[in-house]
Parts: structure tokens; C-alpha cells; sequence
């Protein structure tokens, strides 16, 4: 392997929303050099590659920042970090402003006021949405992408980060990074469970199948306290191609339905995780399968719907083709997907300030990789986005020692490491095991024995015991794992990152002895929420082992007090 | 959910393989893109919206409802033309301004 070292002032980890929106607020309000490094590339790679249909994060006219956190607090039960979701939501209509100046078409009214959908979202055609921000990214001087570019650890020192190393996805390229300050915008994690589709359209999944949870392995790997891994996201979805409901439930005002024609959705309570338990509870009583209920529509309601669909979930218009049926005529089945790490969705990820700091001096999280702070979606991630990039400057103005000194001939210990370790896959000989085998053998486990769609989203202290043994048993298979080439380099390092990920999401499942949403997890030995566990499971990996944490609440009240404004870093 | 590259209108580009966000696509010894793995696709229509050739076609696969038909899309700078052709010829067309807002 070639070696290329690189030295920044800033390194972004992870070119999607957050992490490009980041790159644009600092190539606004500064000089200071900018890298990032990107898996693919910027201009579709994220959750927003085909495009997406709303703004479902949005201060509408009438309502203050406070409603949304009172909102998002709701629908999580609590256990959301009240302190960073203001702190986003007092950005949201920002934002959104200067993605509507730099391009994004956003529905208004005569009067020149946006058109809301419900009461907090707005109405956008989102389908260039990433390729706009992206380009606003790459144009600031100051910014440099390295696309194709696959990282894979971070570089610290003395507690703080100093950098990161990683490959290029393309060529037999080692790549040794100086920062003096790191964003990590990597995104959250799929394919950890079996998925909907195992077969032919394994990758046919709600989230990007992509997103292997990079950031919250290196964050483990690195000793950062993280926070809320046993909140899983589960998505309700249109069965098969897994496409979005809300368009459809909240668009045309279709209620969920089971076999029978019944409205069951009241019966079960109306957040995220409700919805989704409804309609495996409806299933388990064999009132299934369940529906949108959407025969009856106008042709007109139809015809957009298509288009809606083409602006962000192609599959869906191309199945009603396929089937000759619109949703006019044949109402949508609906399932729950398989779970899902989002930080963006649920509240999963770094444990951070409100600066979005974590706990490592200089590393900042932002997106879905950040915890505490669910509901966040697409708005909520270039929120994230600019308060690190905001902070990071911040950072840089007063820190006063450089990490990246002069410019050493040697590679550090790390590094040297790291790319020894690279080459040791490349030249190691074929074995009979590899990447897709563990993948497979991974998502089994985790499927059936730590809640997966197989039980319902259910499991017990001692299915989670010998899901951590058998996880625990892959671990050391991937270090003998060859590599053809630095694609398959690639998907060996996506594999140790989803693993190790797994272990964390199956110490987070097992210490928190409640059910508090229901879907996201039934734990078959605390069936029932309790007022005991108001409070964050944490963790931090030490010696290679999870060690959970508890944290108690950050509400309002302890806000106003001022015990978290100092930073998760100093308490 | 896959695509397929049609090898004879492929000008080899590179176009699809800079853009998709899966690094799935790849040059073959004639320079023409191929997927890595069929099975590895999301279906983001990414590398049918950079290809000008109209080369690459989306499908669903069987397990999801797939049953022959395929879809493109060419892009003007303010419409977007998606055309499904379905196994017995028929073609079914849908144009989408991108200066129009959805509606849901």
C-alpha cells in the first residue's frame, strides 16, 4: 500500500447531510482548512441519495421550539436529552432557509408562506436535496473532498484526537490524517438484523444499506461514552419495497387497517414505536395482514402520490406499475422493518454537550451518529451540523496547543499499525470464510436472538447472553478475513464495525429491565415500562468489553438549573 | 431492487461508478460499468439519473414484487422523465417538475 498523509484543521468523517452542511457553515465563517473523507460520494451518498419527500422537522407558524421538544420527548417516553433537542430545535427554521437560498424547492402559499404538512413539517421537492448541499459544500475554498476514501479508526493522544487513518475504496492507497479537530458525520447503522427481504433484495431497506455504523464503533473502539443504544429505531413501511408511510398516512389521510377492515391504530397509541407494535400485535392475534387504507382515493390523490414516490422511493410508483393496481384500487400493506441504530430517528450515539462535543477532547458528533436527541431528521442533522461547526471554531480559536506539530518523517505507532493491519487482509490467503458468510451468520443471531422481526422484537436475558456469546465468536474470525481488493478491505472493516456495534446494542438491551417502547424492544422479562428506569444507559468500551452507565435525566428543569450546559465531558 | 447495465449503449463514462453511493459499480477489461454484485444494490436511482445514455434500467426483484418490468429515468434540468416498460411492451410515462414541491 501507498501511503498518502494529509494534515487539516478540521476532518470530517462522513459526507452526508450533517457532515456537509458542516463543511459549508466553516467555508462561510472562516479560513481554516477542511477535509472530508467520504466512503463514496458527497453528491448522493446518505440517507438522502434518491431523495426525500418532506422537511418532517419544522417550527410552524403558531408554535415555538419548546413544542417540538415537548413533542419528541412524548414519543420517545422520555428518555431524550431535553438540552440538545432545543438547542436543534432553535435551528430548524434557519436552516431550512438557507437550503431554500441555496436551491431547495420549498412549497409556499399566495401570501409567500410555506405549506405545512401537520404541524410540524413543510412540503418540498427533495429529490435534488443532496446534490445542492453537496455542491454548496465542495465550493467553499476551504474545503477539500476526498471521496471513495473509507476511515476506519481515529488517531488520539493523551485523551485527545489527533486525527484518523483510513483507505482508499478504489486503489491500494493508505491514508494517514493530521487533524487538529475531527467531526464525525458517519451516520447510523443498517443491516446489524436480518432485513425484511434477506434474499434477492436484501439491501431494499428502509436505511441506507451503506451506513454500517462506522461512527459508533470507532467512538466504542476509542473509549467515548455513547448513549442509548437499546432505543432501535423500527420504520412502518410499505411491505416489500420498504417506502415510506407517512406520505401516504399523513398525504391522503389513509388509516392503518387490519385484515378485517378495522382502524386499529387508535387502539395502540399513535407514536412511532405504537404504530409499529399495533401492527405486530394485529398480525400475532391473526387479524392480519394490516393496510394503509387507501382504496377510495381520487385519481388525482393517486397520480401524485406516484410522483411523491418518484421524488424519493422509486420502488413503490414501479410496484403499483408492475401490479397494474394503484393505491385507488388495492389498499398498502404495511410492515415493521427490521431494527435499525439512527441517532436520527431514536435518540442512539455519542454521548455529547450541546456543543455536540463528546467525550474525547476535539472529537464533535453531528446527524445520526449523535445521541440524546431523536426526531432530529434531515433539518435536525444540518442543526446538528452547523452548532460542531460553529463549535469546532470555537475550539480551534482557543486551543493552544497543535496536536499535529511538525511534520515527522515516520509514520506514528498508530498508523503504522493500522496499515499493517490493512495489508495483512490483502495478503492474507482465501479461507473458507468471508465477509457475506459472518454477515449472514451475524444477522441470525442478532434476528433470533436479540429482537429481530423473527420474535417479534422480542428477547430475554438469556437469549441476549448467547447472542453476546455467539457476536463475541465472529469477532476473531474477521481478523483472518482476505481481501482481494481495498472494495472487500471495505466490507471486512463494515463487518468488524457492525459487530462490535452488535455487542454494544446487546449489553444496552439486556441493562435496561423495562419495556419502554414497544417494538423497538419486548423485553420478555420486564414486560412493562417503570418509572425506575427514567434514566440514560451509557456505556463506554474498556479492555474490549461494554461497561454500561447510568446517567440520570436531563430535563428542562435541570437545564434551567445548569448541570448540563457544562458539557458531558466535564461531569 | 437492482439495475441492469446494458452493456451495448454503455460509453464507458464513469459517470454511474463516481455516483453511486454504495461504490458498487466497476469497469470491466473493455471499459464498460458493470455492478459489483446485483444483490448489493439499494435502489437509489442515483447512477440512472447521472447516465445520459439511458444505459441502466431499475428493476424489482422477484421478492418484491418484481415481474419483468424495468424503468428509467432522463433528466432535463427542470423535468425528470420516468418511463416504466412493462414485458409486453407497453410503456407507462410519468414527468416530474422539480420545481414543483410534493404535494404530500
Amino acid at each position: 500500500m501507498r501511503t498518502e498523509r494529509i494534515k487539516t484543521d478540521v476532518l470530517i468523517i462522513g459526507g452526508g447531510t450533517a457532515g456537509c452542511f458542516a463543511a459549508y457553515v466553516i467555508g462561510q465563517k472562516s479560513h481554516k482548512k477542511v477535509l472530508i473523507a467520504e466512503k463514496a460520494n458527497i453528491k448522493r451518498s446518505g440517507c438522502l441519495a434518491a431523495g426525500v419527500n418532506a422537511l418532517n422537522a419544522y417550527i410552524t407558524e403558531g408554535r415555538v421550539p419548546q413544542d417540538y421538544v415537548d413533542y419528541a420527548k412524548k414519543d420517545a417516553h422520555g428518555i431524550v436529552r431535553e438540552d440538545l433537542l432545543l438547542t436543534m430545535s432553535e435551528r430548524l427554521n434557519h436552516v431550512t432557509k438557507v437550503m431554500e437560498d441555496l436551491g431547495l424547492v420549498i412549497l409556499k402559499d399566495e401570501k409567500g408562506k410555506y405549506v405545512a404538512r401537520g404541524n410540524r413539517n413543510i412540503k418540498i421537492n427533495g429529490e435534488n436535496m443532496k446534490p445542492i448541499l453537496a455542491k454548496a459544500a465542495a465550493e467553499q475554498e476551504n474545503v477539500t473532498v476526498l471521496n471513495h476514501v473509507n476511515i476506519t479508526d481515529y488517531k488520539t493522544e493523551k485523551g485527545k484526537i489527533t486525527g484518523a487513518v483510513g483507505f482508499s475504496v478504489n486503489e491500494d492507497i493508505f491514508y494517514d490524517i493530521d487533524a487538529e479537530a475531527v467531526l464525525c458525520a458517519t451516520g447510523g447503522a443498517a443491516g446489524l438484523y436480518r432485513p425484511n427481504n434477506p434474499g434477492f433484495s436484501r439491501h431494499k431497506m428502509w436505511y441506507p444499506p451503506f451506513n454500517t455504523g462506522a461512527g459508533y464503533a470507532m467512538g466504542l473502539l476509542s473509549g467515548a461514552e455513547m448513549t442509548t443504544f437499546e432505543m432501535r429505531f423500527i420504520a412502518l413501511r410499505c411491505k416489500d419495497t420498504i417506502a415510506p408511510t407517512g406520505t401516504i398516512a399523513q398525504g391522503v389521510g389513509a388509516r392503518q387497517v387490519n385484515a378485517h377492515g378495522d382502524i386499529y391504530e387508535t387502539k395502540y397509541g399513535l407514536t412511532t414505536s405504537q404504530r409499529v407494535y399495533g401492527t405486530v400485535m394485529e398480525n400475532r392475534e391473526g387479524k392480519g395482514p394490516c393496510y394503509l387504507r387507501t382504496e377510495g382515493i381520487s385519481k388525482e390523490q393517486e397520480q401524485d402520490l406516484y410522483k411523491a414516490y418518484l421524488n424519493m422511493a422509486p420502488s413503490q410508483t414501479l410496484k403499483w406499475m408492475e401490479a397494474g393496481k394503484g393505491p385507488s384500487e388495492e389498499n398498502v400493506e404495511i410492515e415493521g422493518t427490521e431494527p435499525y441504530i439512527v441517532g436520527g430517528h431514536t435518540a442512539s450515539g455519542y454521548w455529547v454537550d450541546n456543543n455536540r462535543a463528546t467525550t474525547i477532547e476535539g472529537l464533535y458528533a453531528a446527524g445520526d451518529v449523535a445521541g440524546g436527541c431523536p426526531q432530529k431528521y434531515v433539518t435536525g442533522a444540518l442543526a446538528e451540523g452547523e452548532i460542531a461547526a460553529e463549535a469546532i471554531l470555537e475550539y480551534l480559536d482557543r486551543k493552544d496547543d497543535r496536536a499535529v506539530t511538525e511534520n515527522k518523517k515516520e509514520l506514528s505507532e498508530i498508523a503504522a499499525a493500522k496499515k499493517s493491519e490493512y495489508e495483512a487482509h490483502l495478503n492474507a490467503p482465501r479461507s473458507l470464510m468471508n465477509a457475506e458468510q459472518l454477515e449472514e451468520a451475524m444477522q441470525k443471531i442478532m434476528d433470533q436472538y436479540a429482537g429481530g422481526i423473527g420474535t417479534d422484537y422480542r428477547y430475554s436475558e438469556t437469549s441476549l447472553a448467547k447472542a453476546d456469546e455467539k457476536i463475541a465468536a465472529l469477532l476473531p474470525v474477521v481478523d483472518t478475513l482476505a481481501a482481494s481488493d481495498t472494495y472487500e478491505l471495505m466490507q471486512i472493516y463494515e463487518l468488524r464495525e457492525r459487530l462490535i456495534l452488535c455487542r454494544a446494542v446487546i449489553a444496552h438491551l439486556a441493562a435496561r429491565k423495562e419495556t419502554r417502547w414497544h417494538s423497538f424492544g419486548e423485553n420478555t422479562d420486564y414486560p412493562e415500562q417503570s418509572e425506575e428506569w427514567m434514566k440514560y444507559v451509557n456505556s463506554r468500551m474498556e479492555n474490549g468489553e461494554i461497561r454500561i452507565l447510568y446517567r440520570d435525566l436531563i430535563t428542562k428543569k435541570s437545564v434551567d438549573s445548569n448541570t448540563a450546559a457544562k458539557g458531558a465531558g466535564e461531569r | 431492487m437492482s439495475i441492469r447495465i446494458q452493456k451495448s449503449k454503455c460509453v464507458g463514462c464513469g459517470r454511474c461508478i463516481e455516483a453511486c453511493p454504495g461504490n458498487l459499480i466497476k469497469k470491466d477489461k473493455e471499459g464498460k460499468a458493470f455492478i459489483r454484485q446485483v444483490r448489493d444494490c439499494w435502489g437509489c436511482t442515483s447512477c440512472i439519473k447521472e447516465c445520459s445514455r439511458d444505459a441502466i434500467r431499475f428493476f424489482l426483484g422477484a421478492d418484491v414484487g418484481g415481474r419483468g418490468a424495468s424503468m428509467v429515468v432522463s433528466e432535463k434540468p427542470d423535468i425528470s422523465t420516468w418511463t416504466v416498460e412493462k414485458p409486453d411492451g407497453t410503456q407507462i410515462t410519468i414527468q416530474v417538475n422539480k420545481k414543483d414541491a410534493n404535494k404530500y
